[in-house]
């Protein structure tokens, strides 16, 4: 480990990226996601990356996507309405297997909203913005050091299982500083998606094995010819109407990620041992939680935290068996309980499931969940 | 256990969030946790804005001030929004430009020349948050000189570090 850094959680993503190995940055910059931009326009030409300001959104997703299809590991940073604008080629890289990474520090909305304020108002929109049924894995950082750490791990992700990855920070870790040490060369792994030996001979791009649900196939450019389409595809990668394809293209796309929880699920579990209260929390807002946990329990109260660390795919197992045992759930986010429906359908539990929740623009306070917690 | 909740209040445009950015880094270089963060509105200056940091000895959970142990205001809005209501412990340094209503008995308080040094012995108004970072590092003694210089000098534009340690030191200079 090295010496203590003064970072900002968008710096500390930006530094995140270069460690992965990200060489490709397309973006157009918005609050309170600007810094991720100005750390890589920096950063990327000292690396032998590229940095491009394109003219909107829709056309910095569909670089990055091109760029990841050449074999550039490649990001995208934005917020709620920039991200509203990405969902169309998030979509077409779910379907078109291509690694990247999505980073939507959030915002208050709707619309533009409240620019410099922080929310978790786009936990649904990770999840379903894009439409068609679709996998998606999102992860959300509460520290500094985790929108490093975990950054690196969303490139990793997405480039194991040919799929976009959405970093989903919030303006509360985003512009949050404070101090990260900066793992060495090697210290964490690096993963690298898996290409064919020879691309030449090497097939159908898209073809899979029996069993595998992860296509290996070869940037493009290097002597594999397949085509690249928002369409159903055949294992050549030209379009289809094959019902059958259709079917089962889709179902393994889903099966990408639903085989491999146990692989890319992550959480964390603090003072749950013998809880009565746990407290469901993810992002910036887990800040606000250990505070008020700290607090209740110097005053005896039992009373833990449950922190989905992938917000997608959502820990349900481990959420149901937390449930089994705590005599009460209290949902905190900044939103107006989305994560809280995840929850609900995940436990079956309503009565026994609280809320905090605030769409105004404020952080939550700890005071609010201490207040939250003790009034049952 | 030692925990310093500092909040700088003023209008947008006078470098607060940078003076909030450097005493961090300054509580980085005496090893301890430190959390900054800001509010601001949407206005690229002239707006009310404030940067906030906290230096403790242990790991910090929630990020933003919530008993400020130290506030400064450099602006009418900032002291009638942030300097009433406070802690008897709390340290509070205002302009001297503030107007402060007679009956405001709040004990540990101090008005300082802050815009003025800035504009006339400085002789540059953009320095004011370097000013009020001596000022501050000179009450709350934070970390040594050198420290403070190093982390001035991290966080200032290149071609502007002697103006800027000028102000530094003009700023400690305040507090007799």
């Amino acid at each position: 480990m090295g010496k203590v850094k003064l970072m900002q959680g968008n710096e500390a993503c930006v530094e995140g990226a270069l460690y992965a190995g990200c060489r490709f940055y397309a973006g157009y910059p918005i609050t309170p996601s600007t810094e991720i931009a100005e750390g890589c326009a920096v950063r990327m030409p000292q690396v032998g990356g590229h940095f491009i300001q394109m003219e909107d959104e829709i056309a910095s997703c569909a670089a990055a996507i091109g760029a990841s299809a050449a074999g550039v590991k490649s990001m995208t940073a934005t917020s709620g309405p920039g991200f509203s604008l990405k969902q169309e080629n998030l979509g077409y890289a779910c379907l078109t297997e291509v690694p990247f990474v999505l980073v939507d520090v959030q915002r208050a909305g709707p619309s533009t909203g409240l620019p410099t304020s922080p929310s978790q108002g786009d936990v649904m929109q990770a999840k379903w913005g894009t439409h068609g049924d679709h996998p998606i894995i999102a992860i959300a950082p509460s520290t500094v050091e985790e929108c490093f750490r975990l950054c690196v791990r969303a490139f990793n992700l997405s480039e194991k299982y040919r799929t976009p990855v959405i970093f989903l920070m919030d303006e509360i870790v985003g512009h949050l500083r404070e101090g990260i040490e900066i793992p060495e060369d090697g210290e964490l792994p690096i993963v690298n998606r898996a290409i064919p030996a020879d691309p030449a001979s090497a097939g159908h791009a898209y073809a899979t094995k029996e069993g595998q649900t992860v296509p290996v196939m070869a940037p493009f450019g290097m002597g594999q010819r397949y085509n690249i389409t928002g369409l159903i595809h055949a294992d050549d990668g030209f379009p289809t109407n094959s019902t059958d394809i259709a079917d089962s293209q889709v179902k393994r796309l889903i099966r990408k990620i639903d085989d491999n929880l146990d692989d890319i699920l992550s959480w964390e579990e603090k003072d749950l041992d013998d809880a009565d209260v746990c407290v469901v929390c993810f992002g910036g807002t887990a800040r606000s939680v250990y505070s008020a946990v700290e607090t209740l329990r110097n005053e005896g109260v039992k009373v833990g935290v449950f922190r989905p660390i992938t917000v997608w795919p959502f820990p349900a197992e481990e959420m149901r068996r937390i449930a089994g045992k705590v005599k009460k759930i209290i949902v905190a986010e900044h939103n107006d309980g989305q994560m809280l429906l995840e929850v609900q359908r995940v436990t079956g539990l309503y009565d026994k499931i609280g809320f905090v929740g605030k769409v105004n623009g404020t952080v939550i306070t700890p005071e609010e969940i201490v207040k939250a917690v003790k009034e049952g | 256990m030692s925990k310093m909740e500092i909040r700088l209040a003023g209008t947008g445009g006078q470098g607060l969030i940078t003076g909030t950015i450097i005493l961090a880094e300054a509580g980085i270089f005496e090893n301890k946790f430190v959390a900054q963060s800001q509010s601001y509105g949407p206005e690229a200056r002239g707006g009310m804005c404030k940067g906030e940091v906290i230096i403790s000895d242990e790991r910090i959970g929630f990020t933003k001030v919530t008993k400020p142990t130290f506030v400064m205001a450099l602006s009418q809005l900032s002291f009638e929004k942030y300097c009433f209501g406070l802690d008897e412990d709390c340290f509070v340094l205002v302009d001297e430009t503030i107007d402060v209503p007679k009956e405001y008995d709040h004990k540990k308080f101090m008005k300082l020349p802050i815009l003025a040094t800035a504009r006339e012995k400085v002789g540059k108004m953009q320095t004011v948050n370097i000013v009020s970072v001596g000022a501050i590092n000179k009450i709350l003694g934070l970390c040594s000189d050198e420290s403070i210089k190093e982390a001035v000098l991290l966080h200032v534009p290149k071609g502007t570090e002697e103006l800027n340690l000028k102000a530094l030191y003009e700023g400690a200079a305040l507090v007799k």
